[in-house]
Protein backbone atom coordinates (compact mmCIF):
# COMPACT_ATOMS: atom_id res chain seq x y z
CA UNK A 1 0.00 0.00 0.00
CA UNK A 2 1.27 3.42 -0.80
CA UNK A 3 1.65 6.06 1.83
CA UNK A 4 -0.12 9.39 1.73
CA UNK A 5 -0.56 12.66 3.51
CA UNK A 6 -4.23 13.21 4.15
CA UNK A 7 -5.49 16.77 4.40
CA UNK A 8 -7.00 17.38 7.84
CA UNK A 9 -7.44 21.10 7.27
CA UNK A 10 -6.60 22.75 3.99
CA UNK A 11 -4.93 26.00 5.05
CA UNK A 12 -5.05 28.94 2.64
CA UNK A 13 -3.32 29.35 -0.69
CA UNK A 14 -2.05 25.76 -0.63
CA UNK A 15 -1.54 23.85 -3.88
CA UNK A 16 0.47 21.00 -5.36
CA UNK A 17 3.22 22.46 -7.56
CA UNK A 18 6.26 21.20 -9.41
CA UNK A 19 8.58 22.65 -12.06
CA UNK A 20 5.58 23.53 -14.26
CA UNK A 21 3.88 22.40 -17.43
CA UNK A 22 5.90 23.69 -20.40
CA UNK A 23 5.11 22.62 -23.94
CA UNK A 24 1.42 23.49 -24.14
CA UNK A 25 1.42 27.27 -24.25
CA UNK A 26 0.51 27.26 -27.94
CA UNK A 27 -2.89 25.83 -26.94
CA UNK A 28 -3.38 28.26 -24.09
CA UNK A 29 -2.16 26.12 -21.17
CA UNK A 30 -0.23 28.27 -18.66
CA UNK A 31 3.22 27.28 -17.46
CA UNK A 32 2.20 27.10 -13.75
CA UNK A 33 4.61 25.48 -11.27
CA UNK A 34 6.22 26.81 -8.09
CA UNK A 35 6.35 30.59 -7.63
CA UNK A 36 9.82 30.05 -6.12
CA UNK A 37 11.43 27.07 -7.90
CA UNK A 38 14.60 27.59 -5.86
CA UNK A 39 12.80 26.97 -2.56
CA UNK A 40 10.89 24.01 -4.00
CA UNK A 41 14.27 22.58 -5.04
CA UNK A 42 15.59 23.21 -1.52
CA UNK A 43 12.61 21.48 0.10
CA UNK A 44 13.04 18.57 -2.28
CA UNK A 45 16.75 18.36 -1.51
CA UNK A 46 16.01 18.20 2.23
CA UNK A 47 13.49 15.44 1.50
CA UNK A 48 15.96 13.55 -0.68
CA UNK A 49 13.96 14.16 -3.87
CA UNK A 50 14.76 15.54 -7.29
CA UNK A 51 14.58 19.34 -7.62
CA UNK A 52 11.38 19.40 -9.67
CA UNK A 53 9.42 16.80 -7.70
CA UNK A 54 5.90 17.85 -6.71
CA UNK A 55 5.51 19.50 -3.31
CA UNK A 56 2.97 21.67 -1.55
CA UNK A 57 3.24 25.41 -2.02
CA UNK A 58 1.96 27.42 0.96
CA UNK A 59 1.10 31.07 0.36
CA UNK A 60 -1.05 32.20 3.30
CA UNK A 61 -1.67 29.51 5.94
CA UNK A 62 -0.25 26.05 6.23
CA UNK A 63 -2.44 22.95 6.19
CA UNK A 64 -2.68 20.19 8.77
CA UNK A 65 -1.74 16.81 7.29
CA UNK A 66 -1.86 13.27 8.65
CA UNK A 67 0.40 10.44 7.50
CA UNK A 68 -1.43 7.29 6.47
CA UNK A 69 -0.43 3.97 4.96
CA UNK A 70 3.24 4.20 5.91
CA UNK A 71 5.94 6.51 7.23
CA UNK A 72 6.42 9.77 5.29
CA UNK A 73 9.58 11.86 5.26
CA UNK A 74 8.61 15.54 5.15
CA UNK A 75 10.77 18.64 4.67
CA UNK A 76 10.14 22.38 4.86
CA UNK A 77 11.79 25.21 2.94
CA UNK A 78 10.95 28.86 3.43
CA UNK A 79 9.91 30.59 6.61
CA UNK A 80 7.33 28.04 7.68
CA UNK A 81 7.44 25.83 10.76
CA UNK A 82 5.04 23.36 12.30
CA UNK A 83 4.53 20.80 15.00
CA UNK A 84 4.11 17.09 14.79
CA UNK A 85 1.48 15.51 17.00
CA UNK A 86 2.10 11.80 17.44
CA UNK A 87 -0.53 9.11 17.69
CA UNK A 88 0.11 8.98 21.42
CA UNK A 89 -0.34 12.74 21.81
CA UNK A 90 3.37 13.53 22.04
CA UNK A 91 4.26 16.83 20.40
CA UNK A 92 7.52 17.80 18.71
CA UNK A 93 8.47 20.80 16.74
CA UNK A 94 9.29 20.73 13.01
CA UNK A 95 11.51 23.75 12.45
CA UNK A 96 11.72 25.68 9.22
CA UNK A 97 14.44 24.33 6.92
CA UNK A 98 14.30 20.85 8.38
CA UNK A 99 13.22 17.31 7.55
CA UNK A 100 11.72 14.61 9.77
CA UNK A 101 9.74 11.40 9.49
CA UNK A 102 6.03 11.11 10.23
CA UNK A 103 4.77 7.71 11.36
CA UNK A 104 1.32 6.59 10.24
CA UNK A 105 -1.22 8.49 12.35
CA UNK A 106 1.18 11.36 13.12
CA UNK A 107 -0.19 14.70 12.07
CA UNK A 108 1.77 17.76 11.01
CA UNK A 109 0.25 21.14 11.82
CA UNK A 110 1.89 23.87 9.78
CA UNK A 111 1.76 27.53 10.80
CA UNK A 112 1.63 30.66 8.68
CA UNK A 113 4.53 31.27 6.31
CA UNK A 114 6.43 34.48 5.88
CA UNK A 115 6.53 34.72 2.12
CA UNK A 116 5.98 31.60 0.06
CA UNK A 117 7.12 28.27 1.53
CA UNK A 118 7.19 24.64 0.46
CA UNK A 119 6.59 21.24 1.99
CA UNK A 120 8.24 18.35 0.18
CA UNK A 121 8.05 14.61 0.78
CA UNK A 122 10.65 11.98 -0.05
CA UNK A 123 10.02 10.93 -3.65
CA UNK A 124 7.58 13.77 -4.23
CA UNK A 125 3.80 13.66 -4.21
CA UNK A 126 2.55 11.02 -6.62
CA UNK A 127 -0.69 12.70 -7.67
CA UNK A 128 -1.54 11.90 -11.30
CA UNK A 129 0.41 14.04 -13.79
CA UNK A 130 -1.68 15.85 -16.40
CA UNK A 131 -0.05 17.03 -19.63
CA UNK A 132 3.32 16.13 -18.14
CA UNK A 133 3.02 17.95 -14.83
CA UNK A 134 1.47 17.66 -11.38
CA UNK A 135 1.24 21.46 -11.00
CA UNK A 136 -2.24 22.66 -10.05
CA UNK A 137 -4.03 24.99 -12.47
CA UNK A 138 -7.49 25.19 -10.97
CA UNK A 139 -9.09 27.32 -13.72
CA UNK A 140 -8.86 24.39 -16.12
CA UNK A 141 -8.94 21.59 -13.57
CA UNK A 142 -5.34 20.57 -14.25
CA UNK A 143 -2.97 18.89 -11.83
CA UNK A 144 -3.12 18.53 -8.06
CA UNK A 145 -5.97 16.25 -7.04
CA UNK A 146 -8.53 16.45 -9.89
CA UNK A 147 -7.43 20.03 -10.47
CA UNK A 148 -9.42 21.22 -7.50
CA UNK A 149 -8.61 23.23 -4.39
CA UNK A 150 -7.36 20.97 -1.62
CA UNK A 151 -9.99 20.12 0.99
CA UNK A 152 -10.19 18.06 4.16
CA UNK A 153 -10.15 14.35 3.41
CA UNK A 154 -8.12 14.62 0.21
CA UNK A 155 -5.18 12.17 0.10
CA UNK A 156 -1.87 13.16 -1.44
CA UNK A 157 -0.16 9.88 -2.33
CA UNK A 158 3.59 9.49 -1.89
CA UNK A 159 6.16 6.73 -1.46
CA UNK A 160 6.50 5.19 2.01
CA UNK A 161 9.81 6.23 3.62
CA UNK A 162 12.05 3.20 3.95
CA UNK A 163 14.87 4.87 5.91
CA UNK A 164 15.61 5.38 9.60
CA UNK A 165 12.47 6.48 11.47
CA UNK A 166 14.69 8.82 13.50
CA UNK A 167 16.01 10.46 10.29
CA UNK A 168 16.07 14.24 10.72
CA UNK A 169 17.94 17.00 8.90
CA UNK A 170 18.41 20.69 9.44
CA UNK A 171 19.74 23.33 7.03
CA UNK A 172 20.49 27.02 7.11
CA UNK A 173 17.89 29.39 5.66
CA UNK A 174 18.35 29.97 1.95
CA UNK A 175 18.17 33.71 1.45
CA UNK A 176 17.53 35.42 -1.85
CA UNK A 177 19.75 38.43 -2.44
CA UNK A 178 18.19 41.86 -1.96
CA UNK A 179 18.47 44.91 -4.17
CA UNK A 180 16.42 46.19 -7.07
CA UNK A 181 14.42 43.75 -9.19
CA UNK A 182 16.32 43.27 -12.46
CA UNK A 183 14.38 43.49 -15.71
CA UNK A 184 15.06 43.33 -19.42
CA UNK A 185 13.33 46.32 -21.08
CA UNK A 186 10.42 45.64 -23.41
CA UNK A 187 9.10 44.04 -25.50
CA UNK A 188 6.84 47.13 -25.75
CA UNK A 189 8.92 49.80 -23.99
CA UNK A 190 8.29 52.01 -27.05
CA UNK A 191 4.60 52.19 -26.09
CA UNK A 192 5.49 54.51 -23.18
CA UNK A 193 6.48 58.17 -22.97
CA UNK A 194 10.10 58.98 -22.01
CA UNK A 195 8.77 60.36 -18.72
CA UNK A 196 6.95 57.08 -18.00
CA UNK A 197 10.07 55.06 -18.71
CA UNK A 198 12.09 57.34 -16.44
CA UNK A 199 9.53 56.96 -13.62
CA UNK A 200 9.40 53.21 -14.02
CA UNK A 201 13.11 52.89 -13.27
CA UNK A 202 13.52 55.75 -10.77
CA UNK A 203 10.43 55.54 -8.54
CA UNK A 204 9.61 52.97 -5.88
CA UNK A 205 6.65 50.63 -6.55
CA UNK A 206 4.34 49.37 -3.80
CA UNK A 207 2.95 45.85 -3.85
CA UNK A 208 -0.84 45.98 -3.48
CA UNK A 209 -3.03 43.28 -1.87
CA UNK A 210 -4.37 42.45 -5.38
CA UNK A 211 -2.36 39.35 -6.10
CA UNK A 212 -2.70 35.68 -6.85
CA UNK A 213 -0.68 33.06 -8.68
CA UNK A 214 -1.46 34.78 -12.01
CA UNK A 215 0.04 38.13 -11.14
CA UNK A 216 0.50 40.96 -8.71
CA UNK A 217 -0.51 44.57 -9.08
CA UNK A 218 1.84 47.40 -8.21
CA UNK A 219 0.96 50.96 -7.25
CA UNK A 220 3.01 54.04 -8.02
CA UNK A 221 3.15 57.00 -10.38
CA UNK A 222 0.85 56.65 -13.39
CA UNK A 223 2.82 55.37 -16.38
CA UNK A 224 1.58 57.23 -19.44
CA UNK A 225 1.41 55.46 -22.80
CA UNK A 226 2.21 57.18 -26.06
CA UNK A 227 -1.01 58.05 -27.94
CA UNK A 228 -2.78 54.80 -28.89
CA UNK A 229 -0.17 52.79 -26.99
CA UNK A 230 -2.36 51.34 -24.23
CA UNK A 231 -3.57 48.40 -26.31
CA UNK A 232 -1.62 46.03 -28.50
CA UNK A 233 -2.65 43.18 -30.74
CA UNK A 234 -2.46 40.34 -28.20
CA UNK A 235 0.91 38.59 -28.23
CA UNK A 236 2.81 36.05 -26.18
CA UNK A 237 3.51 36.71 -22.50
CA UNK A 238 5.54 34.88 -19.89
CA UNK A 239 5.90 34.92 -16.09
CA UNK A 240 7.83 38.08 -15.21
CA UNK A 241 6.35 40.22 -17.98
CA UNK A 242 5.18 43.59 -16.60
CA UNK A 243 1.93 44.62 -18.28
CA UNK A 244 0.70 48.19 -18.01
CA UNK A 245 -3.02 48.62 -18.81
CA UNK A 246 -4.61 52.01 -19.55
CA UNK A 247 -4.73 52.94 -15.85
CA UNK A 248 -0.91 53.17 -15.88
CA UNK A 249 -0.39 50.79 -12.94
CA UNK A 250 1.88 47.79 -13.63
CA UNK A 251 0.93 44.13 -13.22
CA UNK A 252 3.77 41.61 -12.87
CA UNK A 253 2.69 38.29 -14.35
CA UNK A 254 3.44 35.16 -12.31
CA UNK A 255 3.47 31.39 -12.86
CA UNK A 256 -0.25 30.91 -13.64
CA UNK A 257 -0.42 33.82 -16.11
CA UNK A 258 -2.21 33.41 -19.41
CA UNK A 259 -0.15 32.57 -22.46
CA UNK A 260 -1.08 35.73 -24.42
CA UNK A 261 -2.09 39.23 -23.42
CA UNK A 262 -3.30 42.50 -24.93
CA UNK A 263 -1.53 45.05 -22.72
CA UNK A 264 1.87 46.54 -23.58
CA UNK A 265 4.76 45.13 -21.55
CA UNK A 266 7.15 47.82 -20.37
CA UNK A 267 9.77 45.31 -19.17
CA UNK A 268 10.18 41.68 -18.11
CA UNK A 269 11.66 40.50 -14.80
CA UNK A 270 14.65 38.20 -15.28
CA UNK A 271 14.13 34.60 -14.31
CA UNK A 272 16.54 34.74 -11.35
CA UNK A 273 14.68 37.62 -9.67
CA UNK A 274 11.05 36.63 -10.24
CA UNK A 275 10.87 34.29 -7.20
CA UNK A 276 11.78 37.17 -4.89
CA UNK A 277 8.52 38.97 -5.68
CA UNK A 278 6.42 36.08 -4.39
CA UNK A 279 7.89 36.56 -0.89
CA UNK A 280 7.12 40.25 -0.51
CA UNK A 281 4.05 41.22 1.52
CA UNK A 282 1.50 43.81 0.36
CA UNK A 283 2.86 47.26 1.16
CA UNK A 284 6.47 46.33 0.43
CA UNK A 285 8.32 48.63 -1.93
CA UNK A 286 10.47 47.54 -4.82
CA UNK A 287 12.52 49.25 -7.50
CA UNK A 288 13.36 48.11 -11.00
CA UNK A 289 16.71 48.23 -12.74
CA UNK A 290 17.35 47.45 -16.41
CA UNK A 291 19.93 44.77 -17.25
CA UNK A 292 20.94 42.90 -20.41
CA UNK A 293 20.95 39.19 -21.27
CA UNK A 294 24.58 38.78 -20.16
CA UNK A 295 23.76 40.13 -16.72
CA UNK A 296 20.68 37.88 -16.57
CA UNK A 297 22.90 34.86 -17.30
CA UNK A 298 25.27 35.87 -14.49
CA UNK A 299 22.29 36.21 -12.15
CA UNK A 300 21.11 32.68 -13.01
CA UNK A 301 24.64 31.35 -12.41
CA UNK A 302 24.80 33.16 -9.06
CA UNK A 303 21.46 31.64 -8.11
CA UNK A 304 22.72 28.16 -8.99
CA UNK A 305 25.79 28.77 -6.79
CA UNK A 306 23.51 30.00 -3.98
CA UNK A 307 21.58 26.73 -4.06
CA UNK A 308 24.77 24.65 -4.29
CA UNK A 309 26.25 26.52 -1.33
CA UNK A 310 23.07 26.09 0.69
CA UNK A 311 23.17 22.32 0.13
CA UNK A 312 26.45 22.17 2.05
CA UNK A 313 24.63 23.45 5.17
CA UNK A 314 22.55 20.27 5.58
CA UNK A 315 23.30 18.56 8.89
CA UNK A 316 21.69 15.79 10.90
CA UNK A 317 19.24 17.59 13.16
CA UNK A 318 19.78 17.57 16.87
CA UNK A 319 16.77 15.76 18.33
CA UNK A 320 14.05 17.95 19.72
CA UNK A 321 14.50 18.78 23.34
CA UNK A 322 18.26 19.11 22.93
CA UNK A 323 18.16 22.69 21.62
CA UNK A 324 16.56 25.57 23.44
CA UNK A 325 13.43 26.69 21.63
CA UNK A 326 14.82 30.24 21.45
CA UNK A 327 17.65 29.01 19.24
CA UNK A 328 15.23 27.41 16.79
CA UNK A 329 13.06 30.49 16.76
CA UNK A 330 16.07 32.68 16.11
CA UNK A 331 16.99 30.51 13.15
CA UNK A 332 13.47 30.80 11.76
CA UNK A 333 13.44 34.56 12.03
CA UNK A 334 16.63 34.82 10.02
CA UNK A 335 14.36 34.70 7.01
CA UNK A 336 13.45 38.33 7.58
CA UNK A 337 16.41 39.06 5.30
CA UNK A 338 14.14 37.97 2.47
CA UNK A 339 12.49 41.30 2.85
CA UNK A 340 15.72 43.23 2.39
CA UNK A 341 14.30 44.26 -1.01
CA UNK A 342 12.06 46.78 0.69
CA UNK A 343 14.89 49.25 0.78
CA UNK A 344 15.34 48.72 -2.95
CA UNK B 1 3.77 36.01 -51.93
CA UNK B 2 3.25 39.62 -50.86
CA UNK B 3 6.27 41.53 -49.54
CA UNK B 4 6.55 41.79 -45.74
CA UNK B 5 5.34 44.98 -44.03
CA UNK B 6 8.02 47.67 -43.67
CA UNK B 7 10.17 47.16 -40.58
CA UNK B 8 9.18 43.50 -40.26
CA UNK B 9 10.11 40.85 -39.41
CA UNK B 10 11.64 42.07 -36.19
CA UNK B 11 12.70 40.43 -32.96
CA UNK B 12 11.85 41.59 -29.42
CA UNK B 13 13.23 40.25 -26.13
CA UNK B 14 10.58 38.98 -23.71
CA UNK B 15 12.79 38.66 -20.63
CA UNK B 16 15.82 36.37 -20.58
CA UNK B 17 14.05 33.19 -21.71
CA UNK B 18 11.83 34.18 -24.65
CA UNK B 19 11.87 36.15 -27.89
CA UNK B 20 8.88 37.43 -29.82
CA UNK B 21 9.31 37.52 -33.60
CA UNK B 22 6.86 39.96 -35.21
CA UNK B 23 5.68 39.76 -38.81
CA UNK B 24 3.44 42.83 -38.96
CA UNK B 25 1.51 45.34 -36.93
CA UNK B 26 -2.06 44.20 -37.36
CA UNK B 27 -4.46 41.32 -37.82
CA UNK B 28 -4.48 40.16 -41.44
CA UNK B 29 -4.50 36.77 -43.21
CA UNK B 30 -1.22 37.44 -45.06
CA UNK B 31 0.61 38.35 -41.83
CA UNK B 32 -0.82 35.30 -40.11
CA UNK B 33 0.31 33.07 -42.99
CA UNK B 34 3.88 34.22 -42.27
CA UNK B 35 3.36 33.54 -38.55
CA UNK B 36 2.26 29.96 -39.18
CA UNK B 37 4.95 29.41 -41.82
CA UNK B 38 7.66 30.56 -39.43
CA UNK B 39 6.28 28.46 -36.56
CA UNK B 40 6.24 25.37 -38.77
CA UNK B 41 9.74 26.02 -40.14
CA UNK B 42 11.06 26.54 -36.62
CA UNK B 43 9.45 23.30 -35.45
CA UNK B 44 11.21 21.51 -38.32
CA UNK B 45 14.57 22.94 -37.14
CA UNK B 46 14.13 21.23 -33.73
CA UNK B 47 16.71 23.53 -32.12
CA UNK B 48 17.92 22.05 -28.82
CA UNK B 49 16.98 24.38 -25.96
CA UNK B 50 13.89 25.78 -27.69
CA UNK B 51 11.03 24.73 -25.43
CA UNK B 52 7.97 25.85 -27.36
CA UNK B 53 6.54 28.25 -29.94
CA UNK B 54 3.40 30.29 -29.40
CA UNK B 55 1.93 31.63 -32.66
CA UNK B 56 -0.35 34.65 -32.25
CA UNK B 57 -2.10 37.05 -34.67
CA UNK B 58 1.08 38.71 -35.93
CA UNK B 59 3.98 37.15 -34.03
CA UNK B 60 5.51 33.98 -32.68
CA UNK B 61 6.82 33.88 -29.13
CA UNK B 62 9.70 31.43 -28.75
CA UNK B 63 10.32 30.18 -25.21
CA UNK B 64 13.79 28.75 -24.62
CA UNK B 65 16.08 27.54 -21.85
CA UNK B 66 18.79 30.23 -21.63
CA UNK B 67 21.12 27.80 -19.88
CA UNK B 68 21.04 25.44 -22.88
CA UNK B 69 21.23 27.95 -25.70
CA UNK B 70 23.14 31.18 -26.32
CA UNK B 71 20.44 33.90 -26.59
CA UNK B 72 22.26 36.17 -29.11
CA UNK B 73 22.94 33.17 -31.34
CA UNK B 74 19.31 32.06 -31.13
CA UNK B 75 18.16 35.62 -31.88
CA UNK B 76 20.27 35.70 -35.04
CA UNK B 77 19.01 32.27 -36.14
CA UNK B 78 15.36 33.25 -35.52
CA UNK B 79 15.69 36.47 -37.47
CA UNK B 80 17.37 34.68 -40.39
CA UNK B 81 14.58 32.10 -40.43
CA UNK B 82 11.95 34.85 -40.26
CA UNK B 83 13.56 36.72 -43.15
CA UNK B 84 13.51 33.57 -45.26
CA UNK B 85 9.78 34.31 -45.50
CA UNK B 86 8.12 30.93 -45.07
CA UNK B 87 4.39 30.99 -45.60
CA UNK B 88 2.06 28.34 -44.30
CA UNK B 89 0.52 26.02 -46.80
CA UNK B 90 -3.19 25.51 -46.10
CA UNK B 91 -2.47 22.60 -43.83
CA UNK B 92 -4.95 23.14 -41.01
CA UNK B 93 -7.96 20.96 -40.45
CA UNK B 94 -11.49 22.01 -41.37
CA UNK B 95 -14.18 21.66 -38.77
CA UNK B 96 -17.95 21.93 -38.80
CA UNK B 97 -19.16 22.54 -35.25
CA UNK B 98 -22.85 22.31 -34.29
CA UNK B 99 -24.32 25.30 -32.48
CA UNK B 100 -27.74 25.74 -30.91
CA UNK B 101 -29.03 29.31 -31.23
CA UNK B 102 -31.96 28.94 -28.80
CA UNK B 103 -32.84 32.15 -26.96
CA UNK B 104 -31.80 30.69 -23.63
CA UNK B 105 -28.36 29.77 -24.97
CA UNK B 106 -27.84 32.99 -26.96
CA UNK B 107 -28.60 35.80 -24.50
CA UNK B 108 -26.92 38.53 -26.58
CA UNK B 109 -28.35 37.55 -29.98
CA UNK B 110 -31.24 40.10 -29.76
CA UNK B 111 -28.78 42.92 -28.91
CA UNK B 112 -26.45 41.94 -31.73
CA UNK B 113 -29.36 41.85 -34.18
CA UNK B 114 -30.61 45.26 -33.02
CA UNK B 115 -27.13 46.80 -33.08
CA UNK B 116 -26.44 45.48 -36.58
CA UNK B 117 -29.91 46.31 -37.92
CA UNK B 118 -30.54 42.71 -38.87
CA UNK B 119 -33.22 40.18 -38.10
CA UNK B 120 -32.23 37.52 -35.58
CA UNK B 121 -32.37 34.84 -38.28
CA UNK B 122 -30.16 36.96 -40.55
CA UNK B 123 -27.45 37.09 -37.86
CA UNK B 124 -27.55 33.29 -37.59
CA UNK B 125 -27.41 32.98 -41.38
CA UNK B 126 -24.27 35.12 -41.55
CA UNK B 127 -22.64 33.22 -38.67
CA UNK B 128 -23.28 29.87 -40.33
CA UNK B 129 -22.26 31.09 -43.81
CA UNK B 130 -18.79 32.18 -42.64
CA UNK B 131 -15.62 30.11 -42.70
CA UNK B 132 -13.57 31.26 -39.72
CA UNK B 133 -9.78 30.91 -39.37
CA UNK B 134 -8.14 29.98 -36.07
CA UNK B 135 -5.61 32.75 -35.48
CA UNK B 136 -4.34 31.60 -32.12
CA UNK B 137 -5.21 29.93 -28.83
CA UNK B 138 -4.94 31.71 -25.52
CA UNK B 139 -6.83 33.31 -22.61
CA UNK B 140 -7.82 29.83 -21.45
CA UNK B 141 -6.63 26.34 -22.44
CA UNK B 142 -8.28 25.54 -25.76
CA UNK B 143 -9.75 29.05 -26.27
CA UNK B 144 -9.41 29.75 -30.01
CA UNK B 145 -9.56 33.24 -31.52
CA UNK B 146 -11.52 32.87 -34.77
CA UNK B 147 -10.94 35.52 -37.41
CA UNK B 148 -13.28 36.26 -40.29
CA UNK B 149 -16.44 37.56 -38.61
CA UNK B 150 -18.34 39.60 -41.24
CA UNK B 151 -18.13 43.36 -40.75
CA UNK B 152 -21.95 43.43 -40.64
CA UNK B 153 -21.79 41.62 -37.26
CA UNK B 154 -19.09 43.78 -35.70
CA UNK B 155 -19.97 44.94 -32.20
CA UNK B 156 -17.81 45.98 -29.22
CA UNK B 157 -17.54 43.71 -26.21
CA UNK B 158 -19.78 44.22 -23.16
CA UNK B 159 -18.93 47.29 -21.06
CA UNK B 160 -19.14 45.10 -17.95
CA UNK B 161 -17.98 41.52 -18.45
CA UNK B 162 -20.12 38.67 -17.15
CA UNK B 163 -18.71 36.97 -14.07
CA UNK B 164 -19.64 33.57 -15.54
CA UNK B 165 -19.91 32.59 -19.17
CA UNK B 166 -21.02 28.95 -19.54
CA UNK B 167 -18.60 26.54 -21.21
CA UNK B 168 -19.47 25.98 -24.87
CA UNK B 169 -20.74 29.52 -25.44
CA UNK B 170 -20.19 30.86 -28.96
CA UNK B 171 -19.26 34.49 -28.58
CA UNK B 172 -18.35 37.44 -30.79
CA UNK B 173 -16.49 40.72 -30.22
CA UNK B 174 -15.06 43.11 -32.76
CA UNK B 175 -14.19 41.07 -35.86
CA UNK B 176 -13.60 37.86 -33.87
CA UNK B 177 -15.57 34.86 -32.73
CA UNK B 178 -14.64 32.32 -30.07
CA UNK B 179 -16.02 29.44 -28.04
CA UNK B 180 -15.43 29.40 -24.29
CA UNK B 181 -13.97 25.96 -23.45
CA UNK B 182 -14.54 26.51 -19.71
CA UNK B 183 -16.96 28.35 -17.46
CA UNK B 184 -15.16 31.64 -16.97
CA UNK B 185 -15.63 35.36 -16.70
CA UNK B 186 -15.93 36.99 -20.10
CA UNK B 187 -16.98 40.13 -21.95
CA UNK B 188 -17.80 38.81 -25.43
CA UNK B 189 -21.38 38.70 -26.77
CA UNK B 190 -22.97 35.27 -26.38
CA UNK B 191 -24.80 34.23 -29.54
CA UNK B 192 -25.14 30.45 -29.25
CA UNK B 193 -23.85 27.32 -27.53
CA UNK B 194 -22.13 24.15 -28.67
CA UNK B 195 -21.89 20.87 -26.81
CA UNK B 196 -18.55 20.03 -28.39
CA UNK B 197 -15.67 19.64 -25.91
CA UNK B 198 -12.83 21.95 -26.88
CA UNK B 199 -10.24 20.72 -24.40
CA UNK B 200 -9.52 17.28 -23.00
CA UNK B 201 -6.51 17.05 -20.71
CA UNK B 202 -6.77 13.26 -20.90
CA UNK B 203 -5.90 13.39 -24.59
CA UNK B 204 -2.11 13.53 -24.31
CA UNK B 205 -1.42 13.97 -28.03
CA UNK B 206 -4.08 16.58 -28.88
CA UNK B 207 -5.68 18.05 -25.77
CA UNK B 208 -7.08 21.09 -27.63
CA UNK B 209 -9.58 20.37 -30.40
CA UNK B 210 -8.58 23.40 -32.47
CA UNK B 211 -5.12 24.56 -33.53
CA UNK B 212 -3.86 27.77 -35.11
CA UNK B 213 -4.41 27.47 -38.88
CA UNK B 214 -7.58 25.37 -38.64
CA UNK B 215 -10.79 26.51 -40.38
CA UNK B 216 -14.15 26.40 -38.59
CA UNK B 217 -17.75 26.60 -39.78
CA UNK B 218 -20.85 26.49 -37.61
CA UNK B 219 -23.96 24.43 -38.30
CA UNK B 220 -27.26 25.37 -36.65
CA UNK B 221 -28.96 22.57 -34.71
CA UNK B 222 -32.27 22.54 -32.89
CA UNK B 223 -31.11 21.57 -29.40
CA UNK B 224 -28.02 21.46 -27.24
CA UNK B 225 -28.33 17.67 -27.18
CA UNK B 226 -27.70 17.68 -30.94
CA UNK B 227 -24.87 20.16 -30.58
CA UNK B 228 -22.19 17.68 -29.58
CA UNK B 229 -21.55 15.99 -32.90
CA UNK B 230 -18.39 17.24 -34.59
CA UNK B 231 -17.68 16.98 -38.26
CA UNK B 232 -14.11 17.20 -39.43
CA UNK B 233 -13.94 17.61 -43.17
CA UNK B 234 -10.96 16.36 -45.11
CA UNK B 235 -8.46 19.15 -45.70
CA UNK B 236 -8.18 20.17 -49.31
CA UNK B 237 -4.82 19.89 -50.94
CA UNK B 238 -3.10 23.24 -51.32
Amino acid sequence: MSAALEIVSAGLGVSVQDAGRPGHRSIGVPLSGALDPLLLAAANHLAGSLAGAAGLEVLLAGPTLRATGGPVCVALAGELAGRIVGVGGDVRRLAAWSAAVLQPGDSLQLGRPQGVAYLAVAGGFLTPPMLGSRATYARAGLGGVDGRALAAGVRLPCAPFAGDPQHALQAAPLLHPGGAIRVIPGPQADHFTPAALASFYSEPWTLTPARDRMGLRLAGPRLVHVPGGADIVSDGVTPGAIQVPADGQPIVLLADCQTVGGYPKIATVIRADLPRLAHLPPGAEIRFVAVDATHAAEARAAQARLLAGWRTTLRPAVRHGDIPTETLLAANLAGAALRGDEEG
Amino acid sequence: MSPPAAGFPRLLALGDAAFTVEFGGGIAPEIHARVLGFAAALADCAIPGVIERVPTFRSVTVHFDPDLIDPPRLAADLLALAQAGHEAAASGRRWVLPVCFDDALAPDLPDVAAHCGLAREAVIERLTATEFSVYMLGFLPGFAYLGGLPAALEMPRLATPRTRVPAGSLAIAGRMAAIYPWDSPGGWRLVGRTGVGLFDAGNATRPALLAAGDRVRFRAVASLAEAAEITETVPELP
